[in-house]
């Protein structure tokens, strides 16, 4: 066979490999995708946003659980977000090439694969057992938790990809370091910062596991943080697996709610990576 | 030239004064030059037409047996050489060979980074800037620089402009107003930016960047402005107006540029500097340098024999 068709052949195999690759990884995401749809979409009602989870066999909605999921991510993303960004600052213009800058970093690593379950025992541990009982707080701690690491990271990494020459530029102005951070940096940086924190929500909004062992579930409506309080992580996890039909839906639309608002955020995020006006 | 004695007698009092102070904002208008000579042992000639008239130009920095390690390197020698008022001196020689870094010492920029670390004196206004308690805020607003890639801060053309002023004046709006005009103006932007003052400075073409660049500097209002190749990223035609910029600000400020343009350098400065190495080859004014150079490595470089 001549060189060039040879080339070719392998030119071909090449694609064709690499196209059934994604393939392969794109076909499981459409099938959780259209498994959730067929499945949930059955669920998706005016009910479901109105009305309290039932007990077996009767009537209801996720009411409560939309509401303690949404305020415990909420409460969250207030603890986590500037605790994130202060501690990404930190790494990112405070403490470049110093060790404990790279101690910091390296643990803050660790905790970003620190399985979440961990995390839930440790709060049970801190928080549950000294307070006596469950609570919405400790819930929101456990998620805030998880949150910490990951906007610390992508702080981070955005503030390191605005070029110094703009720092330079700022400090040159005769601006101190906080303003230059301030108004200069944080500000090229900041649709990947609102991404980071975006994608970090994403993250939280799905975890089951740090909530089973602190807000743990609530059958009931309660806007009391220092009791337990329902969400939809623990509440699919329940319900699905309950042999009752009706409880079953619920957890399909349960899911479904879950994966569209972690799609929308995940979107926005793009979106707003994309109209970046910043290009170094 | 190490000895008290020699040094300007400026120097002398600000020192038992208050060391740190740079700050004589009412006399900002009335630009103050400093009594002392300049080197007369680095310049070997005046000026023809300053010769004649017999007013030699003011030395408004004083660098003074300066060296400069980035860690263990020593990347500048003993480096001695005056900038004169309202004059351009540009800084020449091949890649490497500290011209950058000398101007980056200028204004201390260099701090921002660890490990490296400036020896020697440098006099702004016979106060020497390398005192460790000076204020670098108020020097960094007193000696203005502008960098090689034009960086527009991540905002409007306005605010790019307001920003500095901002910093150390409380002005009202419609002060503020006037001077973002007036320093758009003199860098030559106004007319191209009027009606979209609110836009995001990256939205300007990269020429018209450096002149916000440039108009941001001096909208602070320094007295010693740096120009680290300032052109030497944009295009022929914006290169032309940055020159012509150059000619109308030194009427003003002390210009201190670093470029690798020899063409640049015969346009737009009145002295020249070459470094080669890390040391001073040879200073003197820059027809001398580009028609009778005493050194013979100066006429090698600018001839393009190498570097």
């Amino acid at each position: 066979m001549p060189l060039y068709a040879r080339r070719r052949l392998s030119n071909w195999i090449i694609i064709g490999l690499s196209v059934a690759a994604t393939a392969f990884g794109l076909l499981w995401l459409v099938m959780v995708l259209g498994t959730l749809l067929i499945n949930g979409v059955g669920a998706i009602g005016p009910a479901l946003f109105t009305q309290m989870t039932p007990p077996p066999g009767s009537s209801g909605g996720l009411l409560n659980a939309i509401a303690g999921s949404l305020a415990m991510t909420g409460i969250a993303t207030l603890i986590g977000t500037p605790t994130g960004i202060l501690a990404g600052t930190f790494l990112a213009e405070y403490a470049r090439g110093n060790q404990f800058g790279e101690l910091v970093r390296f643990i803050n690593d660790i905790l970003l694969s620190a399985p979440s379950i961990i995390i839930g025992l440790f709060v049970y541990e801190v928080m549950v057992v000294r307070m006596g009982h469950f609570s919405a707080w400790a819930g929101a701690v456990a998620l805030a938790i998880i949150m910490v690491p990951v906007v610390v990271r992508t702080t981070e990494d955005m503030l390191r990809l605005v070029p110094s020459a703009l720092r330079e530029a700022a400090a040159a102005l005769g601006a101190p370091k906080w303003k230059v951070v301030v108004l200069v940096t944080y500000r090229a940086a900041m649709q990947g910062m609102v991404t980071g924190v975006l994608l970090a929500i994403a993250r939280i909004s799905g975890e089951t596991a740090p909530l089973l062992f602190t807000a743990l579930n609530n059958q009931f409506w309660s806007t009391d943080l220092n009791r337990p309080m329902a969400n939809l992580p623990v509440v699919i996890y329940q319900f699905a697996m309950s042999p009752y039909a009706d409880w079953q839906l619920l957890a399909w639309g349960g899911a479904l709610l879950i994966t569209a608002s972690i799609l929308v955020l995940n979107i926005t995020a793009r979106i707003l990576a994309a109209w970046s006006s910043f290009k170094p | 030239m190490t000895s008290p004695t020699a040094r300007p007698l400026a120097a002398q009092e600000a020192d038992s004064a208050d060391s740190a102070s740079l700050d004589e904002t009412p006399a900002r208008q009335a630009r103050r030059p400093v009594a002392a000579p300049p080197i007369a042992a680095v310049v070997q000639r005046k000026p023809a037409d300053e010769a004649t008239t017999g007013t030699a130009p003011a030395t408004k920095v004083d660098i003074r047996h300066v060296n400069f390690f980035y860690g263990k390197f020593q990347a500048l020698h003993d480096i001695s050489v005056p900038l004169y008022d309202r004059h351009v001196t540009a800084f020449i020689g091949p890649s490497g060979c500290g011209k950058s870094t000398l101007l980056r010492i200028l204004n201390r920029i260099y701090e921002l980074y660890p490990g490296q670390v400036a020896t020697g004196e440098v006099y702004v206004d016979g106060i020497n800037i390398l005192d460790p308690g000076l204020d670098l805020n108020r020097l960094r607003a007193k000696v203005g620089m502008v960098f090689q890639k034009p960086t527009p801060f991540p905002m409007a053309i306005y605010d790019n402009i307001a920003f500095g002023i901002r910093l150390y004046e409380k002005v009202s709006k419609s002060q503020l107003d006037d001077r973002v005009e007036s320093a758009l103006r003199r860098a030559a932007l106004w007319d191209e930016v009027k009606d979209k003052l609110h836009d995001s400075g990256l939205s300007l073409s990269g020429g018209q960047q450096q002149r916000l660049c440039i108009a941001r500097a001096i909208a602070i209002e320094p007295e010693v402005l740096l120009l680290d190749e300032p052109a030497s990223a944009l295009d022929p035609i914006s290169t032309q107006r940055i020159e012509e910029l150059i000619a109308e600000l030194k009427t003003d400020y002390c210009i201190a540029m670093v470029t690798h343009n020899m063409q640049q350098a015969a346009r737009s400065s009145d002295y020249t500097a070459f470094l080669y190495l890390g040391e001073l080859v040879e200073f003197d004014e820059t027809e001398t340098i580009f028609t009778h150079p005493r050194v013979r490595r100066t006429e090698d470089y600018i001839t393009g024999r190498f570097g």
